[in-house]
């Protein structure tokens, strides 16, 4: 649980800093004459969706924390650990995710332009088309993987870490689907008349959530499979 | 003009809140079950809460007729007592407490609290329930599956609850992990609104500081919530994968009734640490919104402003912060080293700090204030007494060396019933007698609230106190039937079946609450808009009950905090928030403003 206690630590300083900004100087018993109310203080950045997106990223943090804490206590709990081997896939996968997140990111940056010219409303279209490609691609491997596992023996009834990836790579998958859900509604919307100011705030925070998404898998590649042997010598020791 | 403070320069960070396009639907089915308007939401919490909260009640007394009178019904039998117990438990801290509070109050008051038109994602909101609503039908639905809903107690404690043997082991376990992970789903989307509402949505004037008690409350729980919930959900899916597909998170290789099970290497004190991570703040989740909405009523009724607002805030944020280091002390009979166990009996000592200091403050601003003992400001009292008691009893279990021979008896059981069943339920009482004249338009009978008040409060105290001698005798916890056992004595079964008697008393009292509110609804007296003379925004809506959108064309602006009651040299005991210094009234013979 120590890696989650970190988490949540730095989420409660950084909230009580805030915090302590909004409050320290306030005395909220005094009452303020009608002609200073102030019209607006906070900046014009922090939207609403903004503001959820960051609370939503903190939530599938702590989630993924726990899970990453669940398989090191799993680890610290067992004399003998049966570790997983590197599969070529896996690389590949994460290859496509990357591609993924930088489709994304070409996506956001041609369509943040105020005055899109004919070069980036295409070069959006064929980066989001890339983005989305990658990212099913990425989903379809995942599964492939799985299956590959499962192929050479690595069943999970047998080998926890097995359990582990198929667990992690669901909730994963599944937060990438919730992502390629919402890009599509934005898209759609746009196509049937929505304003491009619209589209691009969703475009923009699903980058934002691609990287993030791209980050996670990142770290649980490392714990699953490329650092499981010194991490297994970490938690025993 | 009144001589009343004010600074010109008080800087308040208020954002200027943006028109929303909010959907008014005209249809019966638009605005009433597909609603996307949260005090409709709000409302279908609380329907729904409170059906699903009478199952449960009615469980408990299935368990009391058991224990009271042994060997009198042939329908309970030791599988069906277990069911009993697991799903009552699970049902009233999950599906009751913590979505009425967050799911039923959070819904109707943080946008009228705020100034804020609606939830900022009104579809999202609407979800949520609905969510909600699915996860509390796929519970119900384990009453009707081969087996039975699970019965391996309300912690769900591997390998017993997924090991044949035990009730509901079939399907009631399945359906019971499947509906909190749709639980938490559900409450995620609302969650996401709660928070972002609250930060996003304050009309101009209503910085942080002069936001009520009542949602700052909710607020922080929300917060907890958001970050524990994900704990029950890993622990629920990785037992479903133990369950359904034989992996070995928590189930250790084990022979049972004969058979050597498919698992190997499982630990079931990680289900525990998962479990107890989000079961101590789970607490706070219901606590906190409690503290806020009793700060309020307190308040308001004693026409005093809270005593160290901004202390009360603090204990808020400092609790909710602690809420996560305390969780071991859930298991110190579950093997741990004595360093660990000395760690969190430190911790949890600690969060007793910032509670205390909210009964202080709760009983400080009681102090010389204009107490009028309405309905509402009874069972605000009766939650004080209700939680100190809880408290004092916590501070026992606190301590390994203490909680060692009393875990697992009666007194765990009274000790968690008063500071997490009946101190909020009395929070909740509290708060639906104050705000049902603005959900509804009508006064509930208080003559009827008040005996409503009595019998529940005398009744929970006779239901609870014995419960504590109980558990100094070692009485266990969870059996069914005691039979020959030397050391409990003739007088626990006497205890026990005047305990039945006094919980049968208080289920029966709750029939006079659900007929007042039936019948209020169209023969109470008419409330007007402000009823209790209140200073908060709800209060101050064109329309009661408010239409969508809350306040009429123009939003409200906020010139002070939710606390000047009784202020020196105003004409009324009560400033609304929306009032500005300049449009005070002041006292005709310059009192204080205060009336008898």
């Amino acid at each position: 649980m120590t890696l989650t206690l970190i988490l949540l630590a730095t989420l409660m300083a950084v909230f009580s800093g805030w915090l302590i900004r909004q409050s320290i100087a306030d005395t909220p018993w005094v009452a303020a004459s009608g002609h200073v109310v102030p019209l607006r203080s906070v900046p014009a950045g922090v939207t609403a969706p903004r503001v959820a997106l960051g609370v939503f990223l903190a939530v599938v943090t702590s989630v993924f924390a726990l899970t990453i804490s669940a398989y090191m206590m799993r680890m610290a709990a067992s004399a003998e650990w049966r570790f997983l081997p590197h599969p070529q896939l896996a690389w590949v996968n994460t290859g496509l995710l990357v591609i993924g997140s930088l489709g994304l990111q070409i996506a956001w940056t041609s369509v943040k332009r105020e005055r899109p010219g004919a070069f980036w409303r295409d070069a959006f279209w064929l980066a989001l088309a890339l983005g989305v490609g990658c990212t099913v691609a990425f989903m379809a491997g995942q599964y492939l993987l799985w299956r590959e596992l499962m192929a050479a023996g690595y069943y999970m009834t047998d080998y926890v870490g097995s359990a582990f990836f198929l667990m992690m790579s669901f909730l994963h998958g599944a937060h990438l689907l919730g992502g390629l859900v919402v890009l599509t509604r934005a898209v759609v919307a746009f196509r049937r008349g929505a304003p491009l100011s619209r589209l691009r705030e969703s475009i923009a925070l699903c980058a934002v959530y691609w990287h993030y998404l791209l980050f996670v898998w990142i770290v649980l590649y490392s714990v699953l499979f490329v650092g499981a042997v010194p991490l297994y010598g970490w938690c025993r020791g | 003009m009144a001589h009343t403070a004010y600074d010109a320069l008080s800087s308040a960070p208020p954002a200027e809140v943006e028109e929303m396009d909010l959907v008014h639907p005209h249809s019966f089915v638009g605005k009433y079950i597909w609603s996307q308007d949260a005090k409709v939401i709000a409302v279908q919490y609380g329907i729904t809460a409170t059906a699903i909260g009478l199952v449960a009640l009615g469980l408990s007394i299935v368990m009391r007729l058991q224990l009271g009178f042994p060997d009198t019904f042939s329908l309970i039998d030791p599988g069906n007592y277990l069911q009993a117990v697991s799903m009552h438990g699970m049902i009233m801290v999950v599906y009751l407490l913590t979505a009425l509070f967050l799911g039923g109050f959070g819904n109707y008051l943080i946008p009228l609290m705020c100034g804020a038109r609606d939830m900022v994602f009104p579809y999202l909101n609407m979800l949520s329930y609905w969510v909600y609503l699915a996860a509390v039908l796929v519970l119900v639905s384990s009453f009707f599956v081969t087996g039975g809903p699970t019965g391996a107690g309300w912690t769900l404690y591997p390998p017993q609850a997924i090991s044949a043997g035990t009730p509901g082991v079939d399907g009631g376990i399945v359906l019971m992990l499947l509906s909190l992970i749709l639980f938490i789903v559900g409450f995620t989307m609302g969650g996401l609104n709660y928070v972002v509402t609250v930060l996003q949505a304050r009309t101009r004037g209503m910085t942080l500081m002069r936001l009520p008690l009542t949602v700052w409350g909710i607020f922080m729980a929300t917060v907890l919530a958001l970050l524990a919930f994900p704990a029950l959900f890993v622990a629920s899916l990785m037992m479903l994968l133990d369950r359904l597909l034989g992996t070995s998170f928590f189930v250790p290789a084990i022979v049972n009734l004969g058979e050597q099970s498919s698992h190997a290497g499982g630990s079931p004190l990680l289900f525990q640490h998962l479990f107890w991570f989000f079961g101590h703040p789970e607490v706070y989740i219901v606590a906190l919104p409690a503290f806020g909405i009793v700060s309020d009523l307190i308040s308001t009724h004693a026409r005093r402003n809270i005593f160290g607002y901004r202390m009360m805030v603090w204990a808020i944020v400092a609790i909710g912060a602690l809420s996560f280091v305390v969780w071991a002390h859930h298991m110190y009979v579950s093997g741990m080293n004595p360093g660990f166990g000395f760690l969190f009996a430190t911790t949890t000592l600690i969060i007793a700090v910032p509670t205390a200091l909210k009964v202080y403050n709760w009983v400080l601003t009681l102090w010389r204030g204009n107490i009028h003992l309405t309905v509402p400001m009874l069972f605000a009292i009766g939650f004080i007494f209700t939680f100190v008691n809880g408290g004092l009893t916590g501070l026992f279990l606190g301590n390994v060396t203490v909680d060692v021979p009393l875990s697992d008896t009666y007194f765990v059981v009274a000790h968690f019933h008063m500071v997490m069943a009946v101190a909020p339920i009395m929070v909740i009482f509290g708060a639906i007698y104050h705000w049902y004249p603005k959900i509804t338009g009508r006064m509930l009978n208080e003559t009827a609230g008040k005996i409503h008040f009595w019998m529940t409060f005398v009744g929970t105290y006779a239901i609870y106190y014995p419960m504590h001698y109980l558990g100094f005798q070692g009485v266990p916890r969870r059996y069914y039937a005691y039979g020959d056992t030397s050391f409990i004595t003739d007088s626990v079964q006497t205890l026990n079946a005047f305990i039945t008697i006094a919980a049968i008393i208080v289920a029966l009292t709750q029939i006079l609450f659900l007929f007042n509110l039936a019948w209020s609804l169209r023969n109470g007296d008419e409330a007007g808009p402000n009823p209790w003379n209140a200073t908060t925004l709800e209060w101050q809506t064109p329309h009661t009950p408010p239409h969508h959108g809350n306040f009429g064309p123009e939003l409200p602006v906020v010139y002070r905090w939710a606390y000047d009651y009784s202020v020196p040299g105003a004409k009324d005991d009560f400033i609304p928030q929306n009032v500005p210094p300049e449009r005070v009234e002041p006292a005709p013979d310059g009192g204080t403003g205060v009336h008898a």
